[in-house]
């Protein structure tokens, strides 16, 4: 596996005090939203490595949205800054009142991107959505997401409405986040056999430091579950009560986390594990106290394979994934043999 | 807000209640949940918020006709834009700190009825209100009385509140001796800490020096340093509730016993809807381990809002125990255990010793005796008390 392909480019860019910085503290460096103040101007571009499912590394470059810089980038380096682009996050603040101007910087970068790395993924974030008023908020999204879109050339635009101060956040990158893992499909593939195996309405995978949706799998019962934003609400939740915890343990929130989180009520239980390094797992089962059992010991049984032929396969990419098959055999296994 | 009764039998809300009325909207616009929702932490808060409806509508002025309700009573007073509606909307209906900056100035007695392990009632009153005045019936406002809660705006001069304070303390004592007087000092998270300590040691000295040379020797009053903006105020009125509690010395050596046999750290028994803890074990208050518990049941709570929907094809796979349990081990090994023990109260414990995990059977076992003991602590107490109260304890006893 070479270095270069591991790493993977996402520009960060949009008009100065869109946000964009903001965000990814939240996101990557565990700031919580009201910390964001302190955070100063981002002079020209920062470029930092995200570590993210342990061995994919995002090199986030964090570009300062001032029109000089902006400028900038567009001529003298305009080379260097657009050349290798997995993914372009383009951020664009609602409150901004100079729409046509932001969308025809917009369009400046699109052009650019386009003439260097045709094959990117463009996300377009309409951010600081919590200014706007709920009843207008659907409305006003989606008017500007149609403008963006038809600024965008030939390339396919995810638009997503978000703001620090809710979930819609953890939704947006998410979403980002999903686009850049690779084999994806086989890590589905296995979740949706290993959700079956053990009852579950639902499994969910998140990423360990940044608590992100990686993938969920859900059962025909699962799915009629009416509360679409769950993952993202999850994520705030874990995140907030992860922060509780470091400051109560006196740790940087960083190091702070979960070993297991059991929870059973009337209607549901629910596991929350370590399951590979780099992410835990999230099973939502239906009540029942030895089936619950069941199905914790038979994730317990299926991380172990996951992990060993992880360490086998020679790091994979970015995902340690073992072949499908190793880890269905420890669920069968598991399954056979409840506690 | 109107004046006209009819006003409020459409819309018995005032304007800020109607601004929480929204919140819980929000959280209860999900159609399947809301039908019948059966994790009883949910059924706690929405019939909780629900309850509190009819009551408000009662909410008139001031003379009210001597009901036959023998509720305890907390009154809130002290200095307009002190605080008081804030706080009473931070702890009793969940209101986002940052968003009591928006609440109107109250301008009459607001009366809350919080329906939970014990009913009481909450008095918010109008800083400009003179409840000295003949108007005022003071049987009536003092009458079932079980805390005066006086906010001094800490960051504010507060010499007058100090001594209208006196005043109410002196002319509330000659006639009914046994109130509890409490003191919030309240807005200290704009104070150093420094300057917090030397606002706190001055307000107690004005006050004992003032109440001593009106002849008023060792007044039973106690003060506080709160701030919505932390847990300080969830404590300091935990703390004012646990003096209502008739049987809270029973309660705490219940906790005691527990917590020894189990190893726990800290135990508490939390109010789900306020997050009040109406009792703990004995041993010295860990803010660190209280703000882990509170917001560990933030966290259950929230969850079983995600997953607790109703659906037909929804199937159990077998037996399991009524009550809601849970907890989470963290990265250095503490362990927080939730356990739900009736329809109001959860108990909520912290354990640090690493070898909890794997005797977590026993310790289940210890919390559903100590849940026994508890059910039979209330519903002792509450025999001549509500008919809700009885069925309440009836199915936990399941």
């Amino acid at each position: 596996m070479d270095a270069r392909k591991k790493k993977r480019k996402v520009l960060l860019m949009g008009k100065s005090g869109s946000g964009k910085s903001s965000m990814r503290s939240i996101i990557f460096s565990n700031y919580v939203a009201k910390d964001v103040r302190r955070l100063g101007a981002t002079i020209d571009v920062e470029h930092s490595h995200v570590k993210f499912m342990g061995n994919l590394t995002l090199n986030l470059w964090d570009c300062g949205g001032q029109d000089a810089f902006m400028e900038t980038y567009l001529a003298s380096q305009r080379g260097n800054i657009f050349s290798d682009v997995a993914v372009l996050i383009y951020v664009f603040d609602i409150e901004s009142r100079e729409v046509e101007r932001d969308l025809d910087t917009y369009h400046a970068i699109i052009e650019a991107l386009r003439e260097f790395s045709p094959n990117a993924y463009v996300f377009c974030l309409v951010h600081k959505m919590d200014l706007i008023q709920a009843e207008h908020r659907q409305r006003i999204y989606e008017e500007r997401s149609a403008v963006i879109r038809s600024r965008s050339s030939d390339f396919r635009v995810d638009t997503f409405a978000s703001s620090i101060w809710d979930q819609s956040l953890y939704k947006a990158w998410a979403g980002i986040v999903h686009k850049l893992i690779p084999n994806l499909v086989v890590i589905e593939r296995f979740l949706t056999a290993f959700a079956k195996k053990i009852n579950a309405e639902e499994v969910i995978l998140f990423e360990r430091s940044t608590f992100l949706t990686v993938t969920s799998v859900t059962s025909e019962v699962g799915d009629l579950n009416p509360i679409y934003d769950r993952h993202e609400r999850l994520s705030n939740i874990m995140k907030a009560f992860k922060h509780c915890a470091a400051r109560n343990t006196l740790t940087t929130p960083a190091s702070a986390g979960f070993v297991v989180m059991h929870t059973k009520t009337p209607q549901f239980n629910i596991f929350l594990g370590r399951f590979t390094d780099n992410t835990y797992i999230f099973l939502v089962v239906p009540p029942g106290e030895a089936s619950y059992n069941c199905a914790v010991l038979n994730t317990m049984l299926a991380r172990e394979g996951f992990s060993k032929a992880a360490a086998g396969s020679g790091g994979g990419d970015g995902f340690p994934l073992p072949p499908p098959e190793t880890a269905e055999d420890h669920a069968t296994n598991g399954n056979g043999n409840p506690a | 807000m109107s004046d006209s009764p009819l006003a409020h039998v459409s819309w018995p809300r005032a304007p800020f209640i109607g601004r929480e009325f929204n919140f819980w909207k929000r959280r209860r616009e999900i159609p399947f949940h809301k039908t019948e929702a059966e994790l009883s932490l949910l059924d706690n808060l929405q019939g909780n918020s629900q309850v509190a409806a009819p009551t408000q509508a009662k909410s008139a002025s001031v003379p009210n006709t001597k009901g036959p309700d023998v509720k305890p009573r907390l009154l809130l007073m002290g200095l307009r834009r002190s605080g008081k509606s804030s706080i009473a909307s931070v702890v009793f209906h969940k209101m986002p700190p940052n968003e009591t900056l928006f609440l109107e100035s109250t301008t009459r007695i607001q009366k809350d009825s919080i329906h939970s392990f014990m009913d009481f009632q909450v008095w918010d009153f109008p800083g400009q209100l003179e409840y000295f005045e003949s108007a005022f019936d003071l049987e009536d406002i003092f009458g079932s009385l079980g805390a005066l809660v006086w906010v001094i705006d800490a960051q504010d001069d507060y010499l007058d509140s100090v001594a209208r304070l006196n005043r109410t303390i002196l002319t509330v004592q000659q006639f009914y001796p046994g109130i509890n007087i409490e003191v919030f000092i309240h807005k200290v998270d704009g104070l150093s800490d420094e300057y917090r300590t030397d606002t706190f040691q001055d307000i107690v000295q004005r006050i004992s020096d003032e109440l001593s040379d009106a002849g008023y020797e060792n007044a039973p009053v106690h003060y506080y340093l709160t701030s919505i903006y932390d847990y300080s105020v969830f404590e300091a009125f935990s703390k004012v509730i646990q003096k209502l509690i008739p049987n809270l010395s029973t309660l705490e050596n219940l906790i005691n016993t527990l917590a020894n046999n189990c190893g726990f750290e800290k135990t508490y028994l939390f109010d789900v809807l306020s997050k009040i803890y109406i009792a703990s074990d004995t041993r010295p208050v860990d803010m660190a381990c209280y703000e882990m518990c509170s917001d560990y049941i933030d966290v259950i709570v929230d969850i079983s809002e995600l997953y607790s929907w109703d659906h037909p094809v929804r199937k159990r796979l077998g037996d399991q125990i009524q009550e809601a349990e849970s907890h989470v081990v963290l990265h250095d090994q503490t362990m927080i255990h939730l356990m739900e023990m009736n329809k109001y109260l959860c108990l909520v414990s912290v354990i640090r010793n690493p070898e909890a995990k794997d005797k977590r059977g026993l310790i289940d076992m210890n919390c559903r005796t100590f849940q026994d003991a508890l059910n039979e602590v209330f519903s002792r107490s509450w025999e001549e008390g509500s008919g809700a109260q009885g069925g309440e304890s009836a199915t936990a006893k399941k």
